[in-house]
C-alpha cells in the first residue's frame, strides 16, 4: 500500500493523540489518588510526596475482599450456565435444525436489541415474588435469561457454518446426538465457546443496572454495582474515591491485559454479529 | 435448546409481557391497579418534561454515534491498518480500555475531569481561556454535551479499530485504481472507502446508538440526571418512576416507548447496510 509520507504521518499523529486522550482520565485519577486525604487535588499535578497508603485505606473502605467474592460468585452462577445451555441451543438450531426452530430464533432475534431497563421494573416484582430480592440470584437468573438472545444466536452462526456431513459421518459411526455434541462438536467449537465466554464474564462483572436495582447490599453485587455505592458514600472525599475506583479497575484491567489478544477478538466479533 | 428458551422465557419474555400490561395500568406497585388504557402513552407523548426527556437521547445519538464514526473513519482513512507489531499491540489495547471498564468508572473519571478543579478547566486555563472554565457537568447548558463526551470517549475507540479492520480487508488495488483516475483523497475517501466499509459502518452506529438511546449508567453517575432535566434520559426516568415516584404503569410505557425507539433506529441501519454491496 503505498501511502505518501505526509498521510503516514497525520495517521501516525492522530492515532498518537487519540491513545493520549484515551489515557489522560487514568493519568488524571492515578494524579488525584495519590495526593494527600483531605486535599483538594488540581486536575493533573505529579504529588511532591505520593500517598501510596490511599490505596490501602480505600481497600478498607471499599470492603474490597467482599466485593471480589461477590462478583466472583455472580460470574461463577451466570458465565458457565449461559455458555452450556447457549452452546446447546446453538447446536440445536444450527445443525440439529429442529422443528419449530425457526420460530424459537425469531423469539430470541426479539431480544437481541433489548434495553434492559424495559424489563427491568417486571423483574423487580418478579424476584419480590420468588423472595430472591438483595440475594445474588436476582442478578444471576435474569442475566442468564437476558443473555441468550446474543449467546444463542452467536453459538448457531458458529453451528451454521460446521457442515453437517461430519454430524452425518459420526452417526454412521453409531454415536449418540448426546455423544456427537460432547465427542465432535463442542471441541470444533473451542474458539466460539472462548470469546463468548470473555463477553460474559465482561458484561456480568460490569452489569450496573440490574445490579442497584435488584441487590440494596453492596457487598453483593458486581463490581460496577459497588462502585456506584461507593461513589455514592464517598463522593465528596475525591482523594479516596479515585483510589477506591483505580482499585475496583485493578482485577478487569489485569485480566484485560493477560488475555488481551483474545479479549480483542471477541470484542470485535461481538458487536460484528450483534 | 430447551433450558435456554425457558431462562429466556421466564426472564425475558414473561418481564416484557408484563411491561405491556403494566402500561396499561395505574399502579403504584403495591395497592390495587387501575385499568387506564392507553392513557399512560398519552401521557408520555405529551407531557413536556418526558418529551424533553426522550429529545435528550436523541441529542446523545450526535454525541455517542455520529462523532465516533465520523472521527473513527477520519483515523481509519488515515491510518489504513495498523501493524500487526508491537506498536499495534499497544495501540490496539489501550484504544480497548474504555471497553473494558465499566461505565460507572467511565462516569467517575470523567466527572473528575469535567469539575472545576478538573484537567479539562486546568488545560483551557493554561491555554488562556480561563473565561469559559466552569463546572461542566453542573452547568444548564453544557451538562448534556459534557455527558456527550464521556459516551464519545467510550465509544471512540471501539469504533476507530472496527473501521481500521475493515480497512485492512479493503483491496489495495481499489485504490490504486482510484489514483491512476486522479482521484484526490476526498474523492479516494468518498468512492472506495466510505461503501466498503458499509457494513463497519452499520455496526458502528448500531451498537453506539443502542448505547445513547439506553444509557443510564454514565448519566446515573456523573449528573443523576440534572441540573434540571438537563441530562435525564429514558434509562434513568423509568428507573425513577417505577422505584422512587411509584409510577410502575408510566414507567412501563416509557420502557415500551424506549424498545420501539431503539428498533425503529436500528432495523433501518440494518436494513441498509447487510444488504448486498452495490
Amino acid at each position: 500500500m503505498n501511502l505518501s509520507r505526509r498521510e503516514q504521518v497525520t495517521g501516525r499523529v492522530l492515532l498518537i493523540a487519540l491513545i493520549v486522550v484515551t489515557l489522560l482520565p487514568f493519568v488524571s485519577m492515578l494524579s488525584a489518588a495519590l495526593q494527600p486525604r483531605g486535599s483538594v487535588p488540581d486536575g493533573l499535578a505529579w504529588p511532591s510526596d505520593p500517598q501510596w497508603g490511599n490505596f490501602a485505606d480505600a481497600f478498607t473502605a471499599a470492603n474490597m475482599g467482599a466485593l471480589l467474592r461477590s462478583s466472583l460468585l455472580i460470574v461463577a452462577g451466570v458465565v458457565p450456565v449461559s455458555v452450556l445451555i447457549a452452546t446447546m441451543a446453538g447446536f440445536g438450531l444450527g445443525q440439529l435444525r429442529v422443528p419449530g426452530g425457526r420460530l424459537v430464533f425469531g423469539l430470541l432475534l426479539l431480544g437481541l436489541t433489548l434495553p434492559f431497563e424495559a424489563v427491568v421494573t417486571p423483574l423487580y416484582y418478579q424476584m419480590q415474588d420468588l423472595g430472591l430480592l438483595n440475594t445474588r440470584w436476582a442478578i444471576i437468573l435474569p442475566l442468564i435469561g437476558l443473555y441468550m438472545p446474543f449467546a444463542v444466536f452467536w453459538m448457531r452462526a458458529h453451528f451454521t457454518n460446521v457442515p453437517v456431513e461430519l454430524s452425518e459421518a459420526a452417526r454412521v459411526d453409531g454415536s449418540s446426538t448426546w455423544q456427537l455434541f460432547w465427542r465432535v462438536q463442542v471441541p470444533l467449537a473451542r474458539p466460539a465457546i472462548a470469546s463468548l465466554t470473555i463477553l460474559m464474564f465482561l458484561w456480568t462483572w460490569n452489569q450496573f443496572l440490574l445490579a442497584i436495582v435488584l441487590v440494596d447490599d453492596a457487598s453483593k453485587r458486581t463490581m460496577a454495582g459497588a462502585l456506584g455505592a461507593f461513589q455514592g458514600q464517598w463522593g465528596t472525599d475525591l482523594v479516596l474515591l479515585c483510589a477506591g475506583s483505580l482499585l475496583i479497575l485493578t482485577p478487569t484491567l489485569i485480566v484485560f491485559l493477560i488475555f488481551q489478544r483474545q479479549f480483542i477478538k471477541a470484542l470485535i466479533q461481538g458487536s460484528v454479529k450483534g | 435448546m430447551l433450558p435456554a428458551l425457558v431462562m429466556y422465557a421466564v426472564f425475558v419474555l414473561r418481564p416484557l409481557v408484563l411491561t405491556l400490561q403494566y402500561s396499561l395500568y395505574d399502579w403504584n406497585g403495591i395497592g390495587v391497579a387501575r385499568w387506564v388504557g392507553l392513557d399512560n402513552y398519552l401521557t408520555v407523548f405529551t407531557d413536556s418534561d418526558l418529551l424533553k426527556i426522550i429529545g435528550n437521547a436523541v441529542v446523545l445519538i450526535v454525541f455517542f454515534s455520529f462523532i465516533p464514526v465520523a472521527l473513527g473513519l477520519l483515523v481509519a482513512s488515515m491510518v489504513r491498518r495498523i501493524t500487526t507489531g508491537a506498536f499495534g499491540t499497544v495501540v490496539r489495547t489501550i484504544l480497548f480500555l474504555p471497553q473494558v471498564i465499566p461505565l460507572v468508572a467511565a462516569g467517575i473519571a470523567w466527572s473528575w475531569l469535567l469539575s472545576s478543579n478538573g484537567l479539562v478547566n486546568q488545560v483551557l486555563r493554561a491555554v488562556g481561556l480561563g473565561g469559559v472554565t466552569r463546572a461542566w457537568l453542573g452547568d444548564f447548558d453544557t451538562a448534556l454535551p459534557a455527558v456527550g463526551v464521556i459516551g464519545a470517549w467510550v465509544l471512540l475507540g471501539l469504533c476507530t479499530i472496527l473501521l481500521v479492520t475493515g480497512m485492512s480487508k479493503i483491496d489495495p488495488g481499489l485504490y490504486e485504481a482510484a489514483r491512476l483516475d486522479g482521484a484526490g483523497p476526498v474523492r479516494e475517501f468518498f468512492a472506495v472507502t466510505l461503501p466498503s466499509l458499509r457494513q463497519e459502518i452499520g455496526v458502528c452506529l448500531t451498537v453506539t446508538i443502542i448505547a445513547a438511546l439506553a444509557s443510564f449508567d454514565i448519566v446515573y453517575i456523573s449528573t443523576s440526571g440534572g441540573p434540571g432535566l438537563q441530562t435525564t434520559v429514558p434509562g434513568l426516568e423509568i428507573y425513577r418512576l417505577a422505584f422512587s415516584q411509584r409510577q410502575v404503569g408510566l414507567a412501563s410505557a416509557l420502557a415500551v416507548v424506549l424498545m420501539l425507539l431503539v428498533l425503529a433506529c436500528v432495523l433501518p441501519i440494518q436494513r441498509l447496510t447487510r444488504g448486498e454491496k452495490p
